[in-house]
C-alpha cells in the first residue's frame, strides 16, 4: 500500500515537471499581462486577439505549415519509391541504399544542416525555398523508407507475379497490388516526417531565405537573442493552441486504437 | 529494349541520385575543406588551430561534461518511471505512458521557450550563475521522453519467467535487479544514452534560451564558425563537424554490439 502510494507519487512527480511549464503557459495565456508571475486583473482572451492580429506569427505559422506538409509529401514519395527499389535490388544495393539512408538519422543535425548549406551554395540556390524544402527532405524521407522497408518484406511475392501473369503491367501491378499493400508503412511515414519537419529547428536556420521565419526559427530569435525576460505574450496563446490540438488528436487517436483493439478482441 | 523496360527496381534510380546529391556529396564536402586551407592545399592547421585554442578545449569538455549530466539525470529520472510503467500494475499505464510522450509532439523550441518562463517565475533565470543549471534542466525535460521510450519497450518485452526464476532461485529482489533486470535492458539503456547525448552536445537551442548567452556547447561553436564571415568559416566549421562525426561514428559502432536486429527503439519509432 505504502509501496504503491511512493510509485505513483513519483509516476506523478516526474509527469509534474513535464508539465509544468506548459501549464504555466495555458493559465497565463488568458492574463493580459505582459510577464509570467505578475498578475493583471484582466482575464481575457487578450492575447488570442493579439496573436491572431501579429503578421509575423501568422505568416510563421503558415510557413510552417507549408514547409511540413510540402517537404513530408516529398520525403513520402521519394522514400516509398527508395524502399520499392532497393527492396528489388540485388542484395549489395539494398544494403548500400539501407546504409546511406541511415546516414541522416544518426548524424547530428548540425552536420547535416552545414554540409547542406554549403551544397546549397554549390549549387546555386543556398537560403532560398527550394533549399529549405530540400534541408527538410533530408532529414524526413528516412523515415519513411525505414517505415516501408518492414511492409515490403512481409509483403507475399507471389501477389504481383499473379498479377503480372493475369495481364496486369507492372506499372499497374505496382499501384493496384503492391502500394495498397504497403500503405499503411507509407501513412506513418508521412506522420513521421510531418512531425519531424514541424520540430525541426537547427536544418530551418542552415537553409532558410534570410527573411522567412517559422514557428522554431522566430520563437528562437525571440527568446534566446534577448535578455533575461524576453517573454512574447501571443506565443502563450499559440503554445496552448498547439497544446489542446495535440491532445485532442492523441486522444482521439487513442479512443479510435482502442475501439478498433475491442473489435478485433471480438 | 531491357534498359527501357519499366522494372520496379529501377525506381532506386533516382532515390540513388538524390542520395548521393545531398546526403553522400555534402559529407565528402565537409571532408575536403576539414583537410584543406582557403587556396585549397592540403593542411591539418584547421585541426591544429582548433585543439590550440585553450578557449575552444574548454568548450568541448564543459559541453561533454553538459551532456554526461543531462544523460545520467534521464537515465536516473526516467528507467523508474519506464520500470514503473512495464512492470508494475498501475491502473492504466497505457494512459501514463501516453501522457509522457505527449511533449514530444509540442514543437521543442516553443517547449524550451516555456521552460525559460517556468524559471523566470521561480525567479532561477537571473539568479547569478544558474545558466549551466538551467541548461542542464532544460535538456533532461527535452529529452526525458525519448529516455522513457525506449527503456519501456525494453523493460516490456522482458520474459517475466527470467525474472521469476532468479526470485525462485533465491536471489533477492534488489539482487534479480542488478544481475538479471538491468543487464537484460541495455538494449534501451544505449538506445537512450545515443538520443540523449549526441543531441545534448550539438542542439545549441536550449543552451542559447536557458544559458543566457553565456553557456556555449559544441553545436554552437560549430555554427559561430561556420557563420563567422571569416576566410576560413567553412574549414573551420568543417573540421569541428568532421570531429563530430567520427565521434558519433565511434558511438553508433559500440552501440550497435548492444542493439538487437529488430530496432524497436529507433528515434521516432512509437511516436505514432
Amino acid at each position: 500500500m505504502v509501496k504503491k502510494f511512493f510509485q505513483r507519487g513519483y509516476v506523478f512527480l516526474v509527469l509534474a515537471f513535464l508539465y509544468a511549464p506548459i501549464l504555466l503557459l495555458v493559465v497565463y495565456s488568458f492574463n493580459a499581462s505582459k510577464e509570467i508571475g505578475t498578475w493583471s486583473d484582466q482575464w481575457n482572451f487578450s492575447l488570442y486577439t493579439m496573436l491572431f492580429t501579429d503578421d509575423k506569427i501568422l505568416t510563421a505559422v503558415w510557413n510552417t505549415l507549408i514547409l511540413a506538409f510540402v517537404s513530408a509529401t516529398i520525403s513520402t514519395i521519394l522514400g516509398t519509391i527508395g524502399a520499392i527499389g532497393a527492396f528489388y535490388s540485388k542484395k549489395r544495393t539494398q544494403q548500400l541504399l539501407g546504409g546511406a539512408t541511415q546516414i541522416p538519422v544518426i548524424s547530428a543535425e548540425i552536420v547535416t544542416g552545414l554540409s547542406l548549406a554549403m551544397i546549397f551554395v554549390f549549387l546555386g540556390f543556398y537560403r532560398t525555398w527550394a533549399s529549405l524544402i530540400i534541408g527538410h527532405v533530408v532529414i524526413c524521407f528516412p523515415f519513411v523508407f525505414l517505415n516501408v522497408m518492414p511492409k515490403l518484406k512481409q509483403l507475399n511475392p507471389n501477389l504481383y507475379e499473379a498479377g503480372l501473369d493475369l495481364g496486369a503491367s507492372p506499372t499497374k501491378a505496382l499501384f493496384s497490388i503492391i502500394l495498397p499493400e504497403i500503405m499503411p508503412g507509407i501513412f506513418s511515414g508521412f506522420l513521421l516526417a510531418v512531425t519531424m519537419s514541424l520540430d525541426d529547428y537547427i536544418v530551418t536556420t542552415f537553409t532558410k531565405p534570410a527573411t522567412l521565419d517559422t514557428i522554431s526559427t522566430y520563437t528562437y530569435n525571440a527568446y534566446a537573442k534577448g535578455g533575461a525576460n524576453t517573454s512574447v505574450p501571443a506565443l502563450r496563446a499559440l503554445s496552448t493552441i498547439i497544446f489542446v490540438l495535440i491532445i485532442s488528436v492523441v486522444l482521439i487517436n487513442n479512443i479510435r486504437g482502442n475501439k478498433a483493439k475491442e473489435q478485433a478482441r471480438k | 529494349m531491357n534498359a527501357l523496360k519499366f522494372s520496379r527496381k529501377n525506381l532506386g534510380i533516382p532515390y540513388a541520385v538524390f542520395l548521393a546529391v545531398f546526403v553522400i556529396l555534402p559529407l565528402i564536402l565537409i571532408v575536403y575543406y576539414a583537410f584543406t586551407d582557403a587556396n585549397g592545399a592540403f593542411t591539418l592547421s584547421n585541426f591544429t588551430n582548433f585543439f590550440k585554442s585553450p578557449t575552444n578545449v574548454t568548450i568541448l569538455i564543459r559541453s561533454f561534461g553538459i551532456a554526461f549530466l543531462s544523460t545520467v539525470l534521464c537515465l536516473v529520472i526516467g528507467y523508474p518511471v519506464a520500470y514503473l510503467l512495464a512492470r508494475s500494475n498501475l491502473k492504466k499505464s497505457g494512459v501514463l505512458l501516453m501522457l509522457f510522450v505527449l511533449p514530444m509532439w509540442i514543437n521543442f523550441v516553443l517547449r524550451t521557450a516555456a521552460m525559460k518562463e517556468l524559471l523566470y517565475f521561480l525567479g532561477m533565470y537571473e539568479s547569478g550563475k544558474l545558466h549551466y543549471l538551467n541548461t542542464v534542466i532544460g535538456m533532461v525535460y527535452d529529452y526525458l521522453p525519448v529516455t522513457i521510450l525506449p527503456l519501456y519497450t525494453v523493460i516490456q518485452k522482458l520474459d517475466k519467467n527470467v525474472l521469476e526464476a532468479s526470485s525462485d532461485l533465491g536471489a533477492k529482489p534488489l539482487y534479480t535487479f542488478i544481475n538479471t533486470t538491468l543487464p537484460l535492458s541495455m538494449p534501451g539503456i544505449v538506445s537512450a544514452i545515443t538520443m540523449v547525448f549526441l543531441p545534448s552536445t550539438t542542439s545549441y537551442v536550449i543552451s542559447d534560451t536557458l544559458g543566457n548567452s553565456k553557456v556555449t556547447i559544441i553545436g554552437k561553436l560549430i555554427e559561430n564558425k561556420f557563420n563567422s564571415g571569416a576566410a576560413d568559416s567553412w574549414q573551420a566549421g568543417s573540421a569541428i563537424a568532421l570531429v563530430l562525426l567520427l565521434l558519433i561514428f565511434v558511438t553508433m559502432f559500440i552501440s550497435g554490439k548492444f542493439q538487437n536486429d529488430d530496432d524497436s527503439s529507433a528515434r521516432g519509432n512509437g511516436l505514432w
